[in-house]
């Protein structure tokens, strides 16, 4: 930062401080802070972070306050928002969208008492953390599942827009679906969207005509459930939440955003006075990724080997980008046994080798 | 690149066009009326979240639809009443009808998040549906594809064929003309306007009770401005305006297809191309004149 | 029967009462709303309408007000001269966006080099992208008779799909990790939109809505553009016969208008947005127009219509915080408030009479 921006942020700083002193003295339990990219309505990414704040509510019960403020875009309204957090006393906020990284960064310097977590983000400080999901493991047990359950070998996928995230998703399912299953294909449609039900309703109609018997989806909305379950014998997997209204069919199992936990072990912290930056990527592991009851569908011997991954995964003892891989134009990503680190995970912009696609630009 | 069959686009198409189609044909009345009703995608999620809780109250999809058309044009009386009677601006006006709306069914909608709707079954249609190739393609669907098309060809009979569409006609063109003449302007333009919100209304319960189906907040995610984009691109004419929410559906569903197939599309420019076509339209066919009082405040100076 | 007679010149007693009438009712309705929802409705009125300016953080969100009402501001003066025409423009989104995209692409081809010409060139970029996305529906009226509230609308789409296109492919950062988005002009210091005062709320988008406002005034007071806009809003076949030359003036509605907005675009990713991300466009564009019909097409009532709008904004945020009031209630709110005030305007024009009109 230059010096001209940095001596008005101070000075806009020492005005906020000025007002702050105010907000700290009538403190009473903790306040913790939610701040949502949707509505707490979407059934999806937004609605599952607000089922964490309940849980984190239920767990402390009278002992801390939380607040939350819905459907804030990820512009200048961000920052008014956060700041409006902090004044009103907050003493920890988690911001719950990557696009409220820089708005946090900013108001987390100016209110060094306040303790910030930004999700999927990469900027940090004294008093800013972040935290995000390894889903990439869950979608690992999906790719080995779908790479087991399909006869046509061609699975679907629904991304929302491309960016690593979802590109590392797309990565992890199909490489372990080509291993249990060395013909499988995959399809991708990216729908252009965060939310947008009836284009993902859309999108898993294209993949289930181009023949895909297993579709995959990045995207929020029981619509591919519902598309799938009128198709008759396509397979699906829960996202975001359980989706266990399509189980047993076409839903198989399911990937779960599980941010409870980590909210209420943050907030412990915070009361403690333990709490430090951190830089956290949960797994299966620490129960962030959760993995959503196996039904029936999937025959018995399968589920077997889906336990033995989540269970290897879980334990550490396997990642699901260990070596080799290639890259899609042939050149070698990772060396045999080599694994990737999170930095490559996270710039992740190719496809692996075997994905006959390119990645749009 | 393993194929696309036409048969099942085309089969997909019909259903992606349902919502837009029955949305723009309820606007397509309100401005024949000569009234500019910006707020469709407001009264086409209220419409979804009405539907979605009437069918999981009743476990009727039919009453569920007959909810929709009822919350539908019951927002777009609000509508009605401000610029009809209150002749408050009707650009505004619609706009605020669509913030209104988008509220209005978040908050209604709010115990129905993640609940299951009534099955909208497919009408089966014994002989027609074994037909091949146009048995899977245009006889497979549920009632409310083929509503949506028998709406567009009762508005035409009604436009075309009839006194009351004379009337309504009449009114859009030149209210203060109109009005000369005896026909009561507002009575005219509330009943297009109520028209207008049951469709939009069935067209969002549409995406809630078939299409997705599930409530979940801002689920027509801009559905009823498509909707309005149509009416233009038709023209005001009710043939064209099946044509237009198929080109749109259409562009949709093939990017779509393409991709599944394996096939680089350029989705973002791809996405530009039907608003590029409607302006084409406007500007190509002099003939499809809007109505000549479109938009305008009427008040009756005695 | 109660029937409207229209009154032989707007009524300024009325014009002065009717917004206040219609917050009263507002807060009647949106009370027993907040108490429906099982709130106590004074407090959350009060949280709305009163603690934004006066409560214990209003040394916060009172700048606030006016960031969040500079854009609002600038787009809706822009708008009022076209449509006291009867040049309706509701394409403002869409050049509110290009204007963005122009502007932040002419920051992105220059970084990191750090000059003062920079802005000034931003400033001149933003303008022009709207100007031109403005003039295009302009154009094809005059040319080809094509109505502009459609294709300006229509344009919105085809700029928020470019704006997509350039957030995830031309203008994406770099170092952004492959997210979507360009990089934080608001930490380039050459492109920086800041505070002109630390703490407030002052930032040169704030500047130029007030001096539109300014300008709007005396445009309408005293210009002949102004009395042209007027006579031809008025009387469009009169105006011709006086002189004025409709296509001409439909350019310079639409381009102005254009320009104003994409100028606020330019100020929104320069300053408190900072960067362009798919998500930039947020409405401004369609709020705006709601603004300008409030302030009764009128600059100074733009200016007051503008902060109010505002002020449900930022009070309906802290009343999310405080009260847990969901967003939904607010926008419901919101809604109410748009429609008492639209329709209470009626009686600004027109005298409500009881009894059957005279033949």
């Amino acid at each position: 930062m230059q010096r001209r921006t940095m001596l008005k942020s101070a000075a806009a700083g020492a005005v906020l401080a000025g007002i702050a002193t105010v907000a700290a003295a009538q403190d009473d339990v903790p306040k913790v802070g939610f701040i949502y990219v949707g509505p707490v309505g979407d059934l999806g990414w937004s609605y599952q972070h607000d089922q964490g704040r309940q849980q984190l509510q239920e767990h402390f019960g009278d002992e801390i306050e939380t607040v939350y403020i819905e459907n804030v875009p990820e512009g200048p309204d961000a920052e008014r928002v956060l700041t409006q957090l902090a004044l009103q006393g907050a003493d920890l906020i988690f911001a719950t969208s990557f696009g409220f990284m820089e708005a946090t960064n900013n108001v987390a310097q100016q209110f060094p008492d306040v303790k910030f977590e930004h999700a999927t983000g990469y900027m940090t400080s004294d008093n800013l953390s972040v935290y995000g999901s390894r889903f990439y493991e869950g979608r690992a047990v999906e790719g080995l599942i779908a790479g087991e359950l399909t006869e046509s070998n061609i699975i679907g996928y629904i991304g929302s827009y491309p960016i690593p995230e979802v590109i590392r998703g797309i990565n992890s399912s199909f490489l372990h679906a080509q291993k249990v299953n060395p013909d499988v294909e995959m399809r991708i449609v990216w729908a252009y969207s965060w939310f947008d039900p009836a284009a993902e309703a859309e999108a898993a109609q294209a993949l289930i005509d181009a023949g895909a018997d297993v579709v995959l989806q990045h995207t929020d909305s029981t619509a591919p459930q519902a598309a799938a379950q009128a198709a008759g014998d396509v397979y699906t997997f829960g996202q975001a939440s359980d989706m266990s209204d399509y189980a047993p069919m076409p839903r198989v199992t399911s990937i779960i955003d599980e941010w409870g936990d980590y909210y209420i072990e943050r907030t412990q912290a915070l009361i403690d006075g333990t709490w430090e930056t951190s830089d956290t990527w949960g797994g299966i592991d620490s129960g962030m990724v959760g993995i959503g009851e196996m039904t029936d569908a999937i025959p018995q011997d399968v589920r077997d080997e889906a336990q033995d991954l989540i269970d290897r995964i879980a334990s550490g003892e396997y990642h699901p980008f260990t070596g080799p891989i290639n890259k899609a134009d042939g050149t070698q990503w990772l060396a045999e046994g080599e694994v990737a680190t999170d930095e490559q995970l996270l710039s992740m912009d190719f496809y692996v080798e075997g994905i006959e696609a390119a990645i749009p630009d | 690149m393993s194929g696309i069959d036409p048969v099942i686009l085309l089969a997909q198409l019909m259903v992606v066009a349902t919502p837009i189609l029955l949305a723009a044909i309820g606007e397509l009345v309100v401005e024949r009326a000569g009234v500019l009703n910006l707020g469709v995608e407001g009264m086409m999620i209220t419409g979804a979240v009405c539907g979605f809780a009437v069918g999981v109250a009743t476990g009727s999809p039919l009453l569920g639809f007959a909810g929709a058309a009822l919350g539908g044009a019951l927002v777009s009386m609000i509508f009605g009443l401000l610029t009809q009677v209150l002749l408050s601006n009707q650009v505004a006006t619609g706009l605020a009808l669509t913030l209104f709306g988008l509220g209005l069914s978040a908050l209604i909608g709010q115990g129905y998040v993640g609940l299951r709707g009534p099955v909208v079954p497919d009408l089966y249609l014994p002989l027609l549906r074994d037909i091949p190739v146009l048995g899977p393609m245009l006889f497979r669907h549920d009632a409310v594809v083929y509503l949506g098309l028998g709406l567009v060809v009762a508005v035409w009979w009604l436009l075309t064929r009839t006194r009351a569409g004379l009337i309504l006609r009449a009114v859009g063109e030149n209210h203060d003309a109109a009005h000369a003449l005896g026909y009561h302007v507002v009575r005219v333009r509330l009943m297009a306007i109520a028209f207008g919100g049951a469709c939009a209304g069935l067209g969002g319960a549409y995406l809630s009770l078939a299409r997705v189906p599930q409530w979940t907040e801002g689920m027509t995610a801009g559905a009823g401005w498509i909707a309005l984009a149509i009416v233009v691109f038709a023209s005001w004419r009710p043939g064209r305006l099946v044509i237009g929410a198929y080109l749109f559906g259409g562009i949709t569903v093939l990017q779509l297809n393409l991709q599944a197939a394996g096939v680089r599309v350029p989705v973002e420019y791809l996405q530009m191309s039907p608003y590029l076509a409607t302006i084409l339209v406007l500007v190509l066919l002099r003939a499809g004149r809007a109505p000549g009082s479109l938009g305008k405040t009427f008040h009756a100076a005695q | 029967m109660i029937r409207l007679e229209r009154r032989r010149e707007p009524s300024r007693g009325w014009a002065l009462a009717t917004p206040f009438i219609a917050v009263l009712l507002t807060m009647l309705a949106g009370g027993l709303l907040f108490a429906a929802l099982g709130k106590d409705p004074v407090e959350a009125i009060r949280t709305i309408f009163w603690d934004p300016l006066f409560g214990p953080y209003a040394g916060y969100s009172r700048p606030q007000l006016l960031v969040k009402a500079a854009p609002l501001i600038l787009i809706a003066t822009g708008l009022s001269l076209g449509f006291r025409a009867g040049i309706w423009n509701i394409g403002a989104e869409g050049q509110y966006i290009v204007g963005a995209i122009c502007a932040a692409a002419v920051a992105l081809a220059a970084y990191p080099a750090e000059s003062v010409l920079l802005f000034p060139a931003m400033v001149l970029a933003g303008a022009l992208g709207g100007l031109l996305w403005g003039l295009i529906p302009g154009v094809l009226r005059v040319r080809f008779g094509a109505n502009e509230v459609l294709t300006s609308l229509m344009l919105v789409y085809v700029a928020e799909a470019l704006l997509a296109a350039m957030a995830l492919g031309l203008l994406r950062n770099p170092e952004g990790r492959g997210f979507p988005g360009s990089r934080n002009l608001a930490q380039y210091p050459s492109a920086a939109n800041l505070e002109i005062l630390p703490g407030s709320g002052m930032h040169w988008g704030v500047v130029a809505a007030l001096i539109a406002v300014v300008a709007a005034q005396v445009i309408f007071a005293r210009h002949q553009l102004g009395y042209r806009i007027r006579l031809t809003g008025a009387a469009p076949r009169a105006a011709v016969f006086a002189g004025v030359r409709p296509g001409l003036l439909v350019l310079v509605c639409m381009g102005f208008s254009g320009a104003l907005a994409g100028l606020a675009g330019m100020f929104e990713v320069a300053g408190p947005a900072g960067r362009l991300s798919i998500d930039f466009g947020a409405g401004y564009g369609f709020t705006a127009i709601i603004v300008a019909f409030l302030g009764r097409l009128n600059p100074f009532g733009i200016l007051a219509a503008g902060l109010l709008m505002a002020l449900t904004y930022i009070g309906g945020e802290l009343a999310q915080m405080q009260l847990a009031l969901p967003v939904a209630a607010i926008q419901i709110f919101q809604g109410m408030l748009l429609f008492f005030l639209l329709g209470i305007d009626v009686l600004t024009a027109y005298r409500p009479r009881i009894g059957k009109a005279r033949a």
